[in-house]
């Protein structure tokens, strides 16, 4: 697909004889795309797969149009990669880290050491750039392997768990930097995480994935918006047999906090107000009384638990 | 008007080197690291002694030559010079080599590197070429630079004439040594993340190896048993390269397979560890 950044062929990776990730084909278009899923989904192992880090027993992947088996050195001279664990080079300090990355990815000696010093002060760490990294707190670690990942500047970015071990403020930070990355300075981008509003904020579209399988794609609004109607319901009485008649209606029931079920309506909607009476009819049936019924408007969390409630 | 600088990100739009250079960028910083370790450079500086030694030798011979009869200086001379220095061989190859790859592991370093435009061989390659350069420095330059003295100091290249063989020896030899030992050293860094646990297990190589031969000489009476010894191995081909009869009882060619295996054992243990994901079976 000319307009995909990355695209999977019937991928499968295994470590031995556990499967990390099994018959993937997805494609993620160029913007900020999240990849989603809960631990243990294969997210990590799919980005390593990209990398080159570990070879699919079967299918094909290519980086920006390049076979990442035939030519690994062209498709990572491409990419910035933000991994998930904590990782540096012992002894150096946060100007002399960057640039050694840079001059890793080909850039000339004295054009590395002035991109590290652009990139740290892009990310935040200006003022803490001579400092030895071992010094560093986990916030300025994450800023710091966001710099390495950007100083070649890279057509294609992949953060695994950009913002974990990060305070609010910094991880606000964090996420305003990705978004500020790929809505305004053109770096395409792909964000692992199990943090659905990082997504939610950072990416237009989604990959979600569970047990190494997709179990959705598309882009965020298309996949909250028309597949469902979703309804807040808080009822006095018996509250089982009145979510049972609601499944049996064919909608589906999510529980939330404080009593309330979130009632997801599928189809078209014929009649404005139809929903709520069919809501209103079934409580009527079982013998509850509505006390609080209004529209909800769907969020990627509804779409995740949609998507991997379903595979 | 001037032009406004945008002082955010900023596209790159400079020169790009071709891939597979990036050895040559690990293995100068890791150069200079060593060197920046004060007591490190006062090592290297150290093992040029035996050299200053081997100087002043020559140049008494030119001035009393009858020093040669008591202290002589031929092809032997230069593989002793050679293997003295096997002691520096050593302490070089603990100091600058066991941190190469245990501390990247350590820092969890490798992802960082694996996910630049590099090969893995193209790692090893360049934390092989920080230990080789240092090895080289204390074993092949001192041997060759006592060559050039011995020249200078006779003013004639009679000696070069008469003992052809002494130049490649001299490079062959110091090359056996630099590679074996930086090797063995990088295989063993790659074990660990611990750079004390590496130079524990380097010294333990060496010295247990031989600790066995010495036991089992004292069992069987016999140096068959030499190829047990990293050393005795290395030991026993350098007197074939110097065109001396081998000090072991043990075939050379047993030595030189026993050497090259354990090249090949270093190289396997590389491949496997030195990878963007440790796998854990």
């Amino acid at each position: 697909m000319a307009d995909s950044a990355v695209t999977l062929d019937h991928v499968s990776v295994a470590y031995g004889k556990q499967a990390a990730l099994r018959d993937v084909s997805v494609a993620f278009p160029k913007g900020a795309v999240g990849l989603l899923g809960p631990n243990g989904a294969g997210k990590s192992t799919m980005l390593k797969a990209l990398l080159g880090f570990v070879a699919p027993k079967t299918g094909r992947l290519q980086v920006l149009g390049l076979n990442v088996a035939e030519r690994p050195l062209e498709v990572r001279s491409r990419l910035g990669y933000m991994p998930e664990n904590d990782g540096h080079i012992p002894g150096m300090n946060a100007v002399t880290f960057v640039a050694y990355c840079g001059q890793l990815s080909g850039l000339p000696k004295t054009d590395a050491m002035q991109r590290a010093h652009e990139v740290l002060y892009y990310v935040g760490l200006g003022e803490a750039r001579y400092r030895k990294l071992e010094e560093y707190s986990t916030g300025m670690k994450q800023r710091i392997k966001l710099a390495q990942a950007l100083v070649h500047d890279p057509a294609l970015l992949f953060l695994d768990e950009p913002t974990n071990g990060m305070d609010p403020k910094g991880r606000e930070e964090m996420l305003e930097l990705i978004r500020d990355l790929a809505h305004n300075k053109g770096v395409d981008l792909i964000l692992s995480s199990h943090l659905l509003p990082d997504v939610e904020y950072t990416c237009d579209h989604v990959v979600v994935l569970d047990k190494g399988a997709i179990a959705t794609s598309g882009s965020i609004d298309q996949l909250k918006g028309p597949s469902a109607r979703v309804y807040e319901v808080r009822v006095k009485g018996p509250h089982a047999p009145f979510v049972a008649a609601l499944v049996a209606a064919g909608m589906r029931c999510e529980e939330s906090d404080e009593d309330v079920t979130r009632v997801f309506v599928p189809g078209p909607l014929v009649v404005p107000g139809e929903d709520q009476q069919r809501i209103c009819a079934e409580a009527l049936k079982c013998g509850v009384q509505v006390r609080h019924l209004r529209t909800s408007l769907p969020s990627l969390e509804d779409v995740f638990a949609r998507a991997v409630g379903e595979s | 008007m001037s032009p406004i600088h945008d002082q955010s990100y900023r596209h790159y739009e400079g020169e790009r080197r071709a891939l597979g250079r990036a050895w040559s960028v690990i293995a100068r910083t890791g150069i200079q690291s060593s060197l920046s370790r004060r007591w490190f450079a006062v090592l290297l500086v150290v093992s040029w002694l035996p050299f200053v030694v081997g100087t002043i030798q020559i140049y008494a011979l030119t001035l009393y030559p009858q020093v040669n009869q008591i202290w002589p200086v031929d092809a032997h001379r230069f593989m002793q010079f050679i293997e003295q220095q096997s002691i520096w061989v050593f302490f070089v190859t603990i100091f600058a080599g066991s941190g190469l790859i245990a501390n990247d592991r350590r820092a969890n370093a490798l992802q960082i590197y694996l996910s630049k435009p590099l090969l893995r061989s193209e790692y090893i390659g360049g934390k092989f070429a920080v230990l080789a350069t240092f090895l080289m420095f204390v074993t092949l330059l001192p041997a060759l630079l006592l060559l050039v003295m011995q020249v200078m100091f006779a003013g004639n290249l009679d000696f070069l004439r008469a003992n052809m063989y002494v130049v490649p020896s001299v490079i062959l030899a110091s090359l056996m040594r630099v590679l074996i030992s930086a090797a063995t050293m990088l295989a063993l860094s790659s074990l660990s993340k611990s750079t004390r646990f590496v130079a524990i297990l380097y010294a333990g190589a060496i010295f247990f190896t031989n600790a066995i031969y010495v036991l089992l000489v004292a069992i069987t009476g016999s140096t068959r048993v030499a190829w047990v010894s990293i050393g005795a191995n290395m030991e026993n081909v350098t007197d074939v390269m110097f065109r001396q009869p081998p000090r072991y009882e043990t075939p050379v060619i047993v030595s030189i397979l026993i050497l090259l295996g354990l090249l090949a054992v270093s190289f396997s243990v590389l491949e496997r560890r030195v990878r963007g994901v440790e796998i854990v079976a």
